[in-house]
C-alpha cells in the first residue's frame, strides 16, 4: 500500500471510471505538473528523467521521485533561443518546463538515445545549478561485458543520488523498489493485455494516459490506481466495432498529441504500440535478491522491448515489429516519427520496406507533440482503413 | 604582432623554403588521391574493407588484419566537395529517405545503390563495419550495411563524460570501470577481424601501428598549438580539412606519421618566419561545427575576403577522433593502452562537440581571438543541438563576438549563399567597428 502522506492524486476514490479517466487525461496534459509540485511541497525530490528508458527503482529507493520528461503542449519561449532550427520538438519543449519554471527539478538525466538527446546534459548543465548528466545505457548490448559494465554505471548513478537525497541506497531499498516495480510491470501488462484482446473496452488514448500517469506519481500509488481501475474497465459495457486493428509505431520519445491518438481510435483499434515505451522496457519482472542492481542491468539487456535507439544484433527492428504485429493480431500498422527525429524517420524506411514484402498494409505519417489539426489526417486514415475492410 | 615561434619554435635550416611552403596541402592531397586509388583496386580485386567513421575508426587495429579502413563520412562529404551530393540525396529520398536526415547517411546510401561509384574512384562493399556512439547516427547508417549487405556491425560502445568538467582518468575507479567495458569490447572485435580475415591476432603488428599513430598525435597536436601563433600558419577550415582527411584515412601506417611530422616542419617553418595564409590577417576566427561543404571554397572566401582567418575548429579535435588531446599509446603495453587511448580519444572527441563551451573560453586568450563563428547544419543534430546554448554561454564569459549562421554540409538546397554573405558581411563590418573603437579608446 502506498504511504498515504506521499498521495499525490487528488482524491479519486468513489469517482466513476469516465470521471476518473478525464481526470487523469487532464493531469497528463496539465503543463504546470501540480504532482511534481505536492511532492515538492512535502519537502521531496524530484530526478527528471529524458526519454526513453530510466532505471527509476534507484531514485525511487533514493525516496526521490523520477519523473518522466517527455516533452509538453506548450511554446518553448525561452527555450528556443537555446536551440537551432531542425530539431524534434520534445528538446525544446522539455527545456522549457524547467526554464519556465513549470517543474523544479533536483537532478536531470539524459541518455545517448540520439544526436540531439545527447546534447540536453550540457545545455541543461549550462542553465542550471543542480547535477545534469548523462546516463550511458550500453549501446553494445551484444558485449558479454554489457552487464557489468551497466551495474557499475547503476552504482555511479546510486551514489550520485545519494549524495543529492542524503541517504544511502540499501539492498533492502533497492529490492523493495523493485517490488513495487515489479508489480505495475504486471499491472501495464494486464492493460495492454485487455488492449490486445478487447480493444474496444479501452481506447489508445485511454491507455495512453493511464500509463503516462505513472511517470508522474510515485509507483505506489499508480499500483493502487490501476488494482482499482482495471477491473472497472474490464467490467465495462463497450461494444465491439467495425474498425481495423493496427500497431503504433513511432511514439517512443516524442509523444503525439492526445488527439492525434484520439483521431485514430475513431477508425482503429491500436492493439498495440510503443508509446511511452521506456516505462514498459522491461518485460518481466526483475530478480530480487543481493545484487539488485545486477538484476536491473541483466533486466534491461535480456529481457526487453526494442526501438529505434537501442541496437541489439538479437532484436533486428523490423523483425520485431512484424513480432509485435503478428503477436497482437493486427492487420496493419501506422508508421509515424517525430518531426525531425532521426532515429525514427531512419527506421520509417526499413519498416515500410519490410511491411511491403510482408504484405502488410501500412500508414505512413509524420507528427508533431504541439500539432493541433488532425482532420486531415483522419480523412486519409479512414480511406486507409475502408481499403482494409471492405477490399 | 606576437609570433608563437618566439623561444617556442626551433628554426630549422631549410634548402628550400619554397618549395617548404604549402607542402603539407600538396602532399596530403597528393596521400588522400592515393588512398582513394588504392581503395578502388581493393574494390576491384575484391579485398577485405571495414567501414568505419572519424571519431574511433579502430584503425590500428584493422591494420594488423589487412583490413582497409572505408570512411564512409569522407566519401560522402566528397560528394558535396565535388558538387554531385544532390543527385546521391535525391536518389535517397526518392527510396524514402527523409530530407530531414543526415546527408552523409543519405549520400552513402546511393553510392551503396550504385555499387560504390564515386567521382573519386570505387567503394569496396564491406566486410564488417565497426561503429562507436559517438554520434548514435554511425549506429543508424551501420543498421543500413547490416541490412543491405549481411554483414557483422560491431558497435564499440564508448562511455563519454557524464556531466560538464568531471572526466575520470586512470587510476580512478570511474575510468578504469568504463576502461574494462572498451576493453572486453576490444577483445571481442580482435575475434570478428581473425574469423573474417583467416589471420591471427599480432601484437607486434599493433604495436607498429600504434608507433606511426602516436608520431601522427604529436604531429596533429603541435601543428594545431603553432597556429596561435600570429599570423596563423594555417587555414583551420581549409588546409585543416586536408590534414584531417590524411589524419583519418592513412592512420596507423608509417607514411602517416611521416607526413604530420613533415608538416610540423612546415608550420614551425611559417611560424618563425612569420607566414600567414591571407595578404593582412585581420580577424583572428574559431569555426565551431562541420564545414558548408557544398560551397566549400566560397563559404571560405566570404571570410578570407575581410581579412579573416580560421586559427581553430572545433572540427578539427572531434573529426580527429580527438586526437587533439595528445594521448599517445603505451607500446610496452598496447593492448591496454588500445583500450584506455580509444576511451581517452573518442570521449574527447565526444566533448568537442556537447562540452565544447570550456575549451572555446579558454582560447580566446591563447589563439588572440577576435571572433567565433558558430555553424549549425540541418544535417548533424550531434554537433548542432548545443552550439545555440553554447553561444549564449560563451558570451557570457567573454566579450568576444560572435555569429551564428545555419546552412549544410552536404544539401545546397539549404544553403542560401546570399543570406550567408549578408550575415557574415555585417558580422565583419561590427568586428571592424569594434577594432576601430578599441583603437580609439
Amino acid at each position: 500500500m502506498a504511504s498515504r502522506n506521499e498521495n499525490l492524486l487528488a482524491d479519486w476514490q468513489g469517482t466513476t471510471l469516465e470521471q476518473t479517466l478525464e481526470a487523469a487525461r487532464q493531469l497528463v496534459e496539465d503543463v504546470s505538473f501540480p504532482t511534481v509540485s505536492r511532492w515538492r511541497e512535502m519537502g521531496r525530490k524530484v530526478v527528471g528523467h529524458f526519454q526513453v528508458y530510466f532505471p527509476e527503482e534507484i531514485a525511487d529507493a533514493a525516496g526521490m521521485l523520477p519523473l518522466k520528461i517527455r516533452g509538453a503542449q506548450l511554446e518553448a519561449v525561452r527555450a528556443e533561443s537555446r536551440f537551432g532550427s531542425y530539431l524534434c520538438s520534445i528538446l525544446k519543449t522539455s527545456l522549457e518546463l524547467a526554464l519556465s519554471g513549470r517543474v523544479e527539478l533536483d537532478m536531470f538525466v539524459t541518455h545517448p538515445i540520439c544526436d540531439a538527446a545527447r546534447n540536453l546534459a550540457a545545455v541543461w548543465g549550462r542553465n542550471f545549478a543542480y547535477p545534469c548528466q548523462i546516463l550511458y545505457l550500453p549501446q553494445n548490448a551484444n558485449s558479454s561485458y554489457a552487464g557489468q559494465y551497466l551495474r557499475d554505471e547503476y552504482d555511479r548513478l546510486k551514489m550520485d543520488l545519494e549524495e543529492i537525497g542524503g541517504k544511502p541506497i540499501t539492498n533492502e531499498d533497492l529490492n523493495r523498489s523493485i517490488e513495487v516495480f515489479n508489480e505495475n510491470r504486471r499491472l501495464l501488462r494486464r492493460l495492454y493485455a485487455l488492449k490486445r484482446e478487447q480493444p474496444w473496452l479501452v481506447s489508445v488514448e485511454e491507455t495512453y494516459v493511464l500509463v503516462a500517469l505513472g511517470g508522474l506519481i510515485t509507483r505506489r500509488e499508480h499500483n493502487e490506481f490501476l488494482q482499482r481501475l482495471l477491473p472497472m474497465i474490464e467490467a465495462r459495457g463497450s461494444r465491439q466495432q467495425d474498425k481495423i486493428r493496427v500497431v503504433f509505431e513511432g511514439g517512443f520519445c516524442e509523444q503525439p498529441p492526445l488527439d492525434l491518438l484520439r483521431a485514430i481510435s475513431q477508425t482503429c483499434y491500436v492493439v498495440d504500440d510503443d508509446l511511452l515505451i521506456g516505462l514498459r522496457w522491461i518485460l518481466e519482472d526483475v530478480a530480487l535478491g543481493a545484487d539488485p542492481l545486477m538484476s536491473l542491468a541483466n533486466a534491461y539487456l535480456e529481457n526487453s522491448s526494442y526501438s529505434p535507439v537501442q541496437h541489439d544484433l538479437r532484436k533486428p527492428k523490423e523483425d520485431m515489429l512484424l513480432l509485435r504485429i503478428r503477436e497482437a493480431k493486427a492487420e496493419a500498422a501506422i508508421i509515424a516519427a517525430a518531426k525531425m527525429c532521426e532515429p525514427g524517420l531512419d527506421e520509417q524506411v526499413t519498416y515500410s520496406k519490410t511491411l511491403d514484402e510482408a504484405g502488410i498494409p501500412y500508414f505512413l505519417s509524420e507528427f508533431e507533440e504541439k500539432m493541433t489539426s488532425f482532420d486531415q489526417m483522419q480523412t486519409q486514415l479512414e480511406t486507409f482503413a475502408e481499403n482494409i475492410l471492405f477490399f | 604582432m606576437r609570433s608563437f615561434a618566439e623561444g617556442d619554435t626551433m628554426t630549422r635550416e631549410v634548402k628550400n623554403p619554397e618549395e617548404l611552403v604549402g607542402r603539407g596541402a600538396r602532399e596530403g592531397a597528393q596521400l588522400f588521391r592515393e588512398w582513394f586509388d588504392d581503395l578502388s583496386r581493393i574494390s576491384h580485386e575484391g579485398g577485405q574493407a571495414a567501414y568505419v567513421f572519424v571519431m574511433g575508426s579502430m584503425a590500428e587495429l584493422l591494420r594488423v588484419f589487412d583490413i582497409a579502413t572505408v570512411f564512409p563520412e569522407i566519401h560522402s562529404l566528397q560528394t558535396a566537395v565535388r558538387r554531385v551530393a544532390l543527385e546521391y540525396l535525391n536518389q535517397a529520398e526518392d527510396y524514402g529517405y527523409s530530407p530531414d536526415i543526415c546527408g552523409y547517411v543519405k549520400a552513402d546510401f546511393a553510392l551503396q545503390l550504385r555499387g560504390g561509384e564515386h567521382p573519386m574512384g570505387q567503394i569496396p562493399r564491406p566486410t564488417l563495419a565497426v561503429a562507436t556512439n559517438a554520434c548514435n547516427t554511425y549506429i543508424k547508417w551501420a543498421e543500413i550495411w547490416e541490412r543491405m549487405f549481411n554483414i557483422p556491425v560491431f558497435t564499440l560502445d564508448v562511455p563519454g563524460t557524464r556531466s560538464a568538467g568531471t572526466q575520470s582518468w586512470p587510476g580512478q575507479t570511474a575510468f578504469d570501470r568504463d576502461r574494462r567495458y572498451v576493453s572486453a569490447q576490444i577483445q571481442e572485435l580482435i575475434s570478428l577481424c581473425e574469423e573474417l580475415s583467416g589471420k591471427r591476432f599480432d601484437i607486434d603488428r599493433l604495436r607498429e601501428a600504434l608507433d606511426s599513430t602516436n608520431q601522427m598525435i604529436r604531429g596533429w597536436k603541435r601543428v594545431l598549438e603553432l597556429n596561435r601563433s600570429a599570423p596563423a600558419v594555417f587555414n583551420a577550415l581549409t588546409d585543416g580539412t586536408i590534414y584531417l582527411g590524411v589524419a583519418n584515412a592513412i592512420r596507423g601506417l608509417p607514411q602517416g606519421g611521416q607526413y604530420f611530422s613533415d608538416l610540423v616542419e612546415e608550420m614551425e617553418y611559417k611560424a618563425a618566419n612569420a607566414i600567414g595564409t591571407v595578404p593582412e590577417e585581420k580577424h583572428r576566427l574559431v569555426f565551431v561545427g562541420v564545414p558548408c561543404y557544398p560551397i566549400f571554397r566560397r563559404f571560405n572566401e566570404m571570410f578570407t575576403e575581410w581579412g579573416g582567418i580560421f586559427v581553430s575548429s572545433t572540427y578539427l579535435w572531434f573529426a580527429s577522433g580527438g586526437i587533439n588531446l595528445g594521448y599517445e599509446y603505451d607500446l610496452q603495453r598496447p593492448l591496454e593502452s588500445l583500450a584506455e587511448g580509444t576511451l581517452i580519444n573518442v570521449r574527447q572527441a565526444m566533448d568537442s562537440m556537447f562540452f565544447q563551451d570550456r575549451a572555446l573560453i579558454e582560447m580566446v586568450d591563447t589563439f588572440q581571438v577576435d571572433g567565433v563563428v558558430f555553424h549549425p547544419i540541418k544535417s548533424c543534430r550531434t554537433t548542432s543541438t548545443g552550439q545555440a546554448d553554447t553561444r549564449r554561454a560563451f558570451m557570457e564569459a567573454t566579450d568576444v563576438p560572435c555569429l551564428f549562421i545555419e546552412s549544410d554540409m552536404m544539401d545546397k538546397r539549404v544553403v542560401s549563399e546570399a543570406q550567408l554573405k549578408n550575415r557574415i558581411d555585417a558580422f565583419f563590418e561590427g568586428l571592424n567597428a569594434r577594432k576601430l573603437q578599441h583603437a580609439v579608446v
